[in-house]
């Protein structure tokens, strides 16, 4: 049992807590009969899959990606979500260096020469991506949060128009106006 | 410009939705024209950019010029299939604009500035969904496209529509986040989420058989049926198209389930790769019978349907299983596959055709019923023959494009042994046929046949059919209303007539990823 427990459970906590609380979204969007509380159980499932993605980007023993410059540029402060990808990319890019370059690749070369300088001591020292949390999953996420507001949004004003028609939010009662009215 | 245009067909409709509400609050009569200005740049760039794919092959496109593959670059990447398929949805958008032209004066939800702004929004997620290569990016313009048209069935006049938009609501929620439940796997697997480096990685040995890859496939999978309306997740469908306004069913029923089942081809083809999809999963039989089911039920439904716009929602599900079931056939020449490509871009005109004709009867007669149709062809002669075109389509008569698509699917069913496809595809024209020639029967000899005995040459005119139905209650066709319809129609019979050349194009991207004849690069 406890074997089970630490091979199974413990590695996987985060799984399984998105596992449960995507189920207990799709129980109330399917069993609840107020409009309403299918609308919290929608945006519980959506919050699952947050979870499910955040947890993409954890490494054991890793920090945030945020690179501490030395020379503090503004230019470098959006540049922080890509970095992590220089690093994958930095061997094949080692060979550029200062020149005469198109706009593209100066802007290339900027950020890499971003990447290498600053981080604590050495300049020039490459990068272990080890090191960092993956960020792309957290900015994937940014963007589904405002997708999952933005449908609560939509979802919430249809429930508003549902209640103005039929004065009520439990689906029985509506249900049993529409059968009337198919009737009469 | 030419080199920008796989992003000027993404942003035109984008701009022209900004535009429509800034001038729109102070001139609501500005909307209409923007949006038809917004789509007629969209097409033409479609235009543009499909020649260019001709000419050079696939056209790749990275916006704000970040061509290296940094993750989370985004990338348009155009075909022929995908050109095709925005080249369809622009004049079928295009159609739909002129169809929604009201006259000044009337409360229609077609008078509001927000409809404009959402079928534009509207037409902007769906060419997004068409160019984009990246599968994250993908879920969010599916995003942009669900919510407006959650926005748009709701905002009808018929109370009914407010639940039916509810349960859409729910439902596509689910579709769109198993689809970014799929993703996250995909890239927990892969690490990318360009669809191209998804499928080189996922192609590789060591990961074929991974279970990650496996789970990722049916999330997305069932997401993407779900939003397709494939058979057991159709519920959805039918009340969402039937009380829906009018003009946002023409625009809806065409296009969305449409588009979706090309992102389960797009997802075939780019994502996983046909050789994944076909030798190392070989689910194609249990997927082409679930689409059997889902054809001779969609039929069978649609035959109990007492109103017009319902009945054809049932008869789009039928479709729907047409183009699934053709897409997993696995015939050696893949006829199944391009047969659902080319009934995607059939498909659309024949349901636009369809649901224009419904939408003019019902603004005619207040109502959907098919009895309510009674005599309607010496009433409003253009729009019947508008049905005709679209029913005889439905059914599969020659000239039109309906025959072609069932012809390359039935060929694909006989080349691969599914004689269980080709049995229902025989019945589901077969059901088509009752319910269009019922419609037929009604609106063109009355439903009264006994007290008009001479019913033989009341074909023509019938000066003596001096019982006439009561005069039906609403206003009288728009005449842009039926040149929409003759549009739609007239395509119907040009697709049809065109379908070689069609098929060419389309086997230009599919038969290079055959993995039946050779293996495909990766």
């Amino acid at each position: 049992m406890r074997e089970f427990f630490e091979s199974y459970i413990v590695p996987y906590f985060n799984f399984w807590v998105y596992v449960i609380l995507m189920m207990i979204g799709m129980f109330a969007m399917i069993t609840k009969n107020n409009l309403i509380k299918k609308l919290i159980g929608m945006s519980i499932f959506q919050t699952a899959i947050i979870l499910f993605y955040v947890s993409l980007g954890v490494k054991d023993g890793a920090t945030i990606p945020i690179y501490f410059h030395e020379h503090k540029e503004e230019s470098h402060a959006e540049g922080t979500s890509e970095d992590a990808h220089h690093k994958e990319e930095e061997s094949s890019h080692e060979s550029v260096g200062p020149g005469i370059l198109t706009d593209a690749e100066r802007k290339q070369a900027h950020l890499e020469a971003g990447d290498h300088t600053p981080h604590g001591e050495a300049a020039g020292h490459a990068v272990n991506p080890d090191e960092f949390t993956n960020p792309l999953p957290h900015v994937l996420m940014l963007t589904a949060i405002v997708v999952g507001v933005a449908t609560l949004g939509v979802a919430l004003a249809v429930c508003q128009l549902i209640y103005r028609e039929f004065g009520t939010l439990e689906e029985s009662e509506i249900l049993t106006q529409i059968k009337q009215s198919n009737h009469g | 410009m030419a080199d920008q245009s796989p992003v000027i067909v993404v942003v035109a409709p984008l701009f022209a939705a900004l535009l429509a509400g800034l001038i729109g609050m102070r001139e609501k009569r500005a909307c209409l024209p923007l949006t038809l200005l917004g789509l007629v740049v969209s097409l033409s760039a479609a235009i543009v950019l499909f020649r260019r794919v001709l000419a050079e092959g696939e056209v790749r496109y990275f916006l704000g010029g970040w061509d290296k593959p940094l993750g989370i670059g985004i990338e348009l990447r155009i075909d022929t299939v995908n050109g095709l398929v925005l080249i369809v949805i622009a004049i079928v958008s295009l159609i739909s604009a002129i169809f929604s032209f009201r006259p000044h004066g009337q409360r229609d939800t077609e008078k509001n500035m927000h409809f404009y702004i959402l079928f534009l929004l509207l037409c902007a997620g769906l060419f997004g969904i068409t160019a984009t290569a990246d599968a994250f990016n993908l879920y969010v313009l599916v995003e942009v496209s669900s919510l407006t048209s959650y926005a748009l069935v709701a905002m009808g006049s018929l109370r009914r529509g407010t639940v039916a938009a509810f349960n859409y609501i729910i439902m596509g929620t689910i579709g769109a986040s198993f689809y970014l439940l799929g993703v996250g796997y995909l890239y927990m697997q892969t690490g990318a989420l360009n669809m191209e480096g998804i499928r080189v990685v996922v192609n590789q040995p060591d990961v074929l058989a991974s279970k990650a890859v496996l789970v990722a496939f049916v999330f997305i999978l069932t997401g993407v049926w779900i939003k397709t309306a494939f058979f057991p997740l159709h519920g959805w469908l039918p009340n969402a198209y039937a009380y829906a306004p009018t003009t946002s069913s023409t625009l809806l029923a065409p296009l969305m389930t449409k588009v979706f089942v090309y992102v389960m081809i797009r997802i075939m083809l780019s994502v996983f790769g046909l050789v994944w999809v076909f030798e190392h999963l070989s689910w194609s039989h249990i997927v082409v019978w679930l689409s059997v089911i889902a054809i001779l039920a969609g039929s069978i439904i649609a035959l109990t349907q007492t109103e017009l716009k319902k009945m054809l929602g049932f008869l789009i599900i039928a479709e729907v299983g047409y183009m699934v079931g053709g897409a997993w056939l696995a015939d050696e020449g893949l006829w199944g596959f391009k047969g659902a490509i080319y009934h995607i871009v059939s498909d659309a005109f024949m349901t636009s055709c369809l649901f224009i004709a419904a939408g003019i009867f019902y603004r005619r007669h207040d109502c959907h019923d098919i009895a309510s149709l009674d005599g309607a062809f010496k009433r409003m002669p253009l729009t019947m023959t508008g049905l005709l075109v679209g029913g005889l389509a439905m059914i599969g008569v020659p000239p039109t494009c309906g025959f072609f698509s069932k012809w390359y699917l039935i060929r694909g069913g006989i080349d691969s042994g599914h004689w269980g496809y080709v049995v229902a595809l025989i019945i589901s024209s077969l059901v088509n046929a009752v319910l269009f020639f019922r419609i037929f029967e009604i609106a063109f000899f009355g439903k009264k046949p006994v007290e008009h005995a001479d019913h033989g040459d009341s074909h023509g005119h019938g000066e003596e059919h001096a019982p006439a139905p009561a005069e039906p209650t609403g206003q009288a066709p728009m005449p842009t209303a039926l040149v929409a319809l003759m549009l739609s129609a007239g395509f119907i019979l040009l697709i049809g007539i065109f379908n070689g050349q069609i098929m060419e194009w389309i086997s230009l991207t599919v038969d290079p990823l055959n993995p039946f004849t050779k293996t495909p690069p990766l």
